[in-house]
């Protein structure tokens, strides 16, 4: 069944990217789509039924040299079948929504076949992905971690005419390579200290343990081995999850279609980071700098991330932005200790922002691949359905329900497990974390809001022939919306027990590790005061009502409020100009040194030295030659035999090898 | 079969005897049979050479397939295999027929041309092969004679200079190293190569004019043999004749040159230097894997800049070879497999990209990456092979790339956290210039009205390219193929090694047990 699971989309992509000539279009986009169902269906059952510490299915051998072995393997434990079900459903319903939205593409010319590549590619990120969050070491996992960041270049890069997406494409790929650099570095290290790069070693806590007491020459310091290789580690989630740094490839990730951003951008692969950190939670237990490391960063981001996605105009970014914050979220709950709350959030997240994406599709769609929220308005009768989505996804990623109960839509159950975890973890970056948090629910409820008042309510605005055609959109993209929906609105209710209650350690089993000893924070989150647990509310309301001040009730004060505070405005609408910033000290310098090593270096110094000095010969012959046909080169190749000759005869005359 | 290492060996040449002897005149006709007849050759070189694999034991880490004769006077033709060299031979024979394939396009004295190719890979076979050190001298220097010629004769306007530059740069390499030969011949007495490898040079320091020379007579012998070898990779500082080569010679000349010819020096330093002069290579091996990170980051940028397709491969390759001799001087199994692994990898992929170059080239006569752009539009099937092995050379993993590149880091790390550090750098920067390369020529709109026609990869160019694609898939995802084979050797190697070091086996300093 695993085996199913793991390869009906990797088969799935090959027929329909290489086959679709031979069985048609339809069929293979048909055997892609179904391929994936079949696996969200296994995912399902696997997940529902499964209980214990979890196996290990082999399939092959990986790379082996000396004492370094590997294999491809299929692990199988509770926080692989979480990600399971994540992966698959949202995969497949986006396979399912992309037969409407991919439908009649206005980017491509009549004639062009480019829906099955387009399938292809999503399956193919799907295996990659499955490949990621099933493997059995580390190098499997970086093997999906790479893969899942080739997927979303193609994806990133699908409208391949735009020179944007070309660009867009790009840049993800390398700022994950940046990440992927720690990575690496973090693999070399664990294996050089423990000799294996295998979980059933690294993950074992006397390991961990073992390594917190060692020290690590690294680079020119001596550092203690773990924090060390778990920093490096942490680099790679920071890249793949876009936090603080190295997020500046996710907003411009939004290139790619929408269903590619619901799917890769929100609900999958972007997780991968809080899937790794939870996933070494025996290292994460035993070391100390870097989960507060990871705090500080995931609380950064999060309130960083909320602070552009205020001021966003294009529908897709502002999801982005708040993807961002919201990884910020899962990242504080994973840096505390609090491994459920995060893989809790990354659960309910999927649902809800995979909606929220999959509905600014459906919107999008709509009013004929319009981006710009300043041009919507008034849309909520045209697009009902999609509109009543929209809805139930801000619902959710606000976090609206009953305070001291456990009884709201999903993210009121998960992000308010992570707000009283950071509070409750009593170290004064779990503070620094809860203000952050809370702050950033405020923001999260203002634009959140601010989207759908926008672009559901108040007059139309923009070209008016594109509002008279504004069209709900077909069944097969309804669909998702529905099912999704349903996730939205009970995920964190029928789940919370199992992610977050008294206890969740049994739910988890040995996929996650909490070191007793040290380690009571979800306790702790249980008994924090009332005023904790109701300030994300409040702040969410406090997000809500600003919202309706603004865009509703008083639309003129957003125009005045950016022009009072103008450079702030500024700063955000630009992104706290980090791109700017990583084109002056990065982009910029590296061609200036890769032009100087080239025309300075290899020009002058060696060419100019070597040839000049030593090799004054190089210039002379070529001036000789040049003059000459080439066929007399052959005589100076006959020179050269002749000098082989030589050589061979004297050692022969001087007597060889006797 | 006794003697079906030297059938192989000598099959190309003889096949070029009878293209000189036989074929005669410059029509259609006669050129299309010397390119048919040069296929069949090699195609039946690689066939012949297919036992040389079935019956060759992995367990064994000794020589086999040996042969021994007299040759003039006192030199002696010996040849053989073991689990190093074996796959040398076997890339060789493997990728000929392609080579002959990428000369398909070519009008200008064939029948010569052909000649070339086929007298190389007898050379070529010769280097991985010889057992003797006289033989293996000689076969390394008059492999030069045909690739001087190729780039001379058949290349692009600065031919000429860039022929001349391959030519004394390496030339000028190998004169330290034969006299490196003619000391050892002196000192040990034999031209023996398994005999070589036995003897123990002198190592105790010496003084010369006044410096105090560690690792005395094995380091300078080192030295020989490193001068030649460092040239051949090419190392930095001595690269600038590749990328020259590169971009004046045709696209066949470019292939060999990049996925054979520069694994003679890596070759070299694992069947000389490691294991004649153990403490020589331990003194310089901290030297070596500075100046390969130097490489790799080096090369990286200044392939960032480049706007010729070929020379930033060229550059390219200069990286990736640095990941090979930093794998090498590592001296630990990791290191020394990722290194061989690297060298293989980089011989499919090297060859792709090149011939992948070549293909526009043939349609467009230009390698000017500006010239280009929104190929994909038209060439499908090109723009998805090119991908993958853009893929493969940044290292992704599932491709061939990936392995060497991660072993040869994991090793680094072991030895020295700095050269891992630096190294892996080029991890970042390699994605920067190969993926800067694919957006400019593949991605885009199709708005050059040259290209408005351009035509997809044909049959033949397919049927070059796709036993490439899944030897460098094949390998990805299931490395043990090569793994198993050198695994006995290089540990029997590092024995050696060690021992003569007095250093315990693949020291891993299991810190946390």
């Amino acid at each position: 069944m695993e085996m199913i699971l793991l390869f009906a989309p990797l088969i799935g992509s090959i027929v329909c990217g290489f086959g679709h000539r031979i069985i048609g279009e339809r069929a293979a986009m048909v055997v892609a789509t179904g391929g994936l169902f079949l696996s969200a269906i296994l995912s399902w059952i696997i997940f529902l039924s499964f209980h214990g510490d979890g196996y290990t299915i082999s399939l092959f051998r990986f790379i082996e040299s000396g004492t370094l072995t590997t294999n491809w393997a299929i692990r199988m434990d509770r926080l692989t079948a979480i990600m399971l079900i994540v992966i698959n459903t949202v995969s497949a319903l986006v396979h399912l929504y992309s037969w409407g939205y991919m439908d009649k593409d206005p980017q491509w010319k009549e004639g062009e076949s480019y829906k099955p590549r387009f399938f292809a590619y999503l399956s193919f990120f799907t295996f990659t992905m499955l490949m990621l969050v099933t493997s059995d070491n580390l190098l499997q996992m970086f093997f999906g971690w790479e893969g899942v960041g080739v997927a979303s270049y193609l994806l990133i890069g699908f409208y391949y005419r735009k020179p944007s997406a070309g660009a867009a494409a790009m840049k993800a790929f390398i700022v994950n390579r940046v990440g992927d650099f720690g990575f690496a570095l973090g693999i070399f290290g664990l294996f050089y200290l423990t000799g294996s790069i295998n979980f059933s070693e690294i993950l074992d806590p006397h390991n961990a343990e073992a390594l917190s007491k060692t020290n690590l020459q690294f680079l020119s310091w001596d550092l203690n081995a773990l924090e060390v290789i778990t920093m490096l580690l942490f680099i790679g989630a920071m890249g793949k999850s876009a936090q603080l740094m190295l997020h500046t490839w996710l907003p411009d990730a939004m290139e790619g279609p929408t269903p590619v951003s619901a799917l890769i951008h929100a609900a999958t692969m972007v997780t991968a980071g809080v899937f790794m950190v939870c996933r070494l939670s025996p290292l994460m237990e035993y070391a100390t700098f870097t989960p507060n490391f990871i705090v500080i960063i995931g609380a950064t981001t999060a309130f960083f991330a909320a602070t552009v996605g205020l001021v966003q105009n294009d529908i897709k970014r502002v999801i982005a932005y708040s993807t961002c914050s919201q990884l910020g979220y899962m990242f504080v709950a994973a840096g505390v200790g609090a491994y459920g709350a995060a893989m809790f959030h990354l659960f309910t997240h999927a649902f809800f922002k995979a909606m929220l994406f999959l509905g600014a599709g459906s919107v999008i769609h709509a009013m004929h691949h319009e981006q710009d929220m300043r041009n919507y308005g008034g849309l909520r009768k045209k697009i009902p359905f999609t509109f009543a989505a929209m809805m139930i996804g801000t619902l959710a990623i606000t976090g609206v329900g009953i305070p001291l109960t456990h009884i709201g839509f999903a993210g009121f159950l998960s992000k308010d497990a992570i707000i009283e975890s950071a509070y409750g973890a009593g170290t004064g970056v779990g503070q620094y974390a809860f203000v952050m948090l809370v702050i950033a629910a405020a923001m999260t409820s203002f634009y959140s809001w601010r989207l759908i008042f926008l672009t559901f309510y108040g007059k139309a605005r923009g070209d008016k022939h594109t509002h008279e055609h504004a069209h709900e959109s077909p069944i097969v993209m309804l669909m998702p919306l529905a099912v999704l929906a349903l996730g939205a609105v009970f995920a964190g209710m029928v789940w919370y027990e199992d992610f977050f209650g008294h206890h969740w350690e049994d739910f988890f089993g040995a996929s996650i590790y909490a070191n007793h000893e040290t380690n009571h924070v979800v306790h702790d989150a249980h008994a924090v005061k009332s005023w904790v647990k109701a300030s994300p509310f409040f702040a969410m309301l406090l997000g809500f009502l600003l919202a309706m001040w603004f865009y509703i009730w008083s639309p003129e004060n957003p125009a005045k409020l950016a022009k009072q505070q103008r450079s702030l405005y500024a700063l955000f609408l630009n992104k706290w100009y980090f791109d700017e910033l990583y084109d002056m000290i990065f982009v910029r310098p590296a061609k200036r040194l890769g032009n100087f090593l080239w025309k300075k270096g290899d020009g002058a110094v060696i060419d100019g030295g070597i040839n000049g000095i030593a090799l004054g010969i190089i210039p002379f012959m070529t001036r000789k030659y040049q003059a000459m046909q080439s066929g007399y080169l052959f005589h100076y190749a006959f020179t050269m035999v002749i000098g082989v000759a030589v050589i061979v005869t004297w050692f022969a005359v001087t007597g060889g090898s006797q | 079969m006794d003697n079906l290492l030297s059938i192989v060996i000598f099959l190309p040449s003889i096949a070029a005897l009878i293209l000189a002897i036989i074929l005669r005149g410059e029509d259609h006709a006669s050129q299309k049979n010397a390119k048919v007849l040069a296929l069949v050759a090699t195609l039946a070189t690689f066939v012949i050479s297919i036992p040389l694999l079935t019956q060759f034991d992995p367990s064994n880490a000794g020589f086999q397939f040996v042969e021994e004769y007299n040759w003039l006077a006192g030199l002696k033709y010996k040849v053989g295999l073991d689990g190093i060299s074996i796959l040398f031979v076997i890339l060789t024979t493997f990728l000929m027929p392609i080579v002959i394939g990428a000369c398909w396009t070519v009008t200008t004295r064939v029948k010569e041309y052909m000649i070339m190719f086929l007298i190389l890979e007898t050379m070529m076979l010769a280097v991985f092969s010889s057992l003797d050190i006289i033989l293996f001298y000689v076969v390394f220097e008059a492999g030069l004679i045909p690739m001087f010629l190729i780039v001379g004769i058949w290349g692009g306007k600065d031919r000429i200079y860039a022929a001349f530059k391959l030519f004394l740069y390496t030339l000028l390499g190998s004169v330290l190293m034969l006299i490196a030969i003619i000391y050892m011949w002196f000192e040990a007495g034999t031209t023996d190569i398994p005999e070589l490898m036995q003897h123990q040079f002198s190592s105790e320091s010496i003084i010369i004019l006044g410096v105090t020379i560690v690792g005395g007579i094995q380091t300078l012998l080192f030295l020989g043999f490193f001068a030649s070898f460092a040239v051949k990779m090419p190392m930095w500082p001595v690269h600038t004749w590749l990328p020259d080569a590169h971009v004046q010679a045709p696209t066949a000349g470019s292939v060999v040159l990049a996925a054979i010819l520069l694994k003679m020096g890596g070759y070299g330093f694992l069947r000389f230097s490691l294991p004649m002069f153990p403490i020589g290579s331990d003194v310089m091996a901290t030297f070596v894997m500075t100046i390969s990170v130097i490489a790799i980051i080096y090369t990286s940028f200044v392939a960032l800049v480049q706007e010729d397709m070929k020379k930033l491969i060229a550059y390219s390759s200069v990286a990736h070879m640095g990941f090979v001799t930093m794998g090498i001087f590592t001296i630990n199994q990791q290191g020394l497999d990722g290194a061989i692994f690297q060298m293989l990898s980089h011989g499919f992929i090297s060859a792709a990209l090149f011939l992948g170059v070549g293909v526009i080239y043939d349609r467009m006569h230009t390698r000017d990456i500006e010239a280009y752009g929104g190929l994909v539009i038209r060439m499908p099937i090109f723009a998805l092979i090119f991908m993958l092995f853009t893929m493969a050379n940044v290292g992704l993993p599932g491709t061939s790339g990936f392995v060497g590149e991660f072993l040869t880091l994991t090793a680094a790390f072991k030895a020295n956290t700095w050269i891992a550090f630096g190294a892996t750098t080029g991890v970042i920067l390699s994605a920067g210039y190969a993926l800067w390369l694919y957006r400019r020529v593949v991605f885009g709109d199709l708005i050059k009205e040259s290209l408005k026609s351009i035509a997809d990869m044909d049959l033949r160019e397919k049927l070059m390219i796709t036993p490439l694609v899944v030897m460098t898939i094949l390998l990805g995802i299931y490395p043990a193929l090569i793994l198993d084979l050198i695994g006995p050797s290089v540990s029997a190697l590092l024995e050696q090694v060690h021992a003569a070091q007095g250093v315990l086996i693949d020291a891993t300093p299991n810190a946390a047990h």
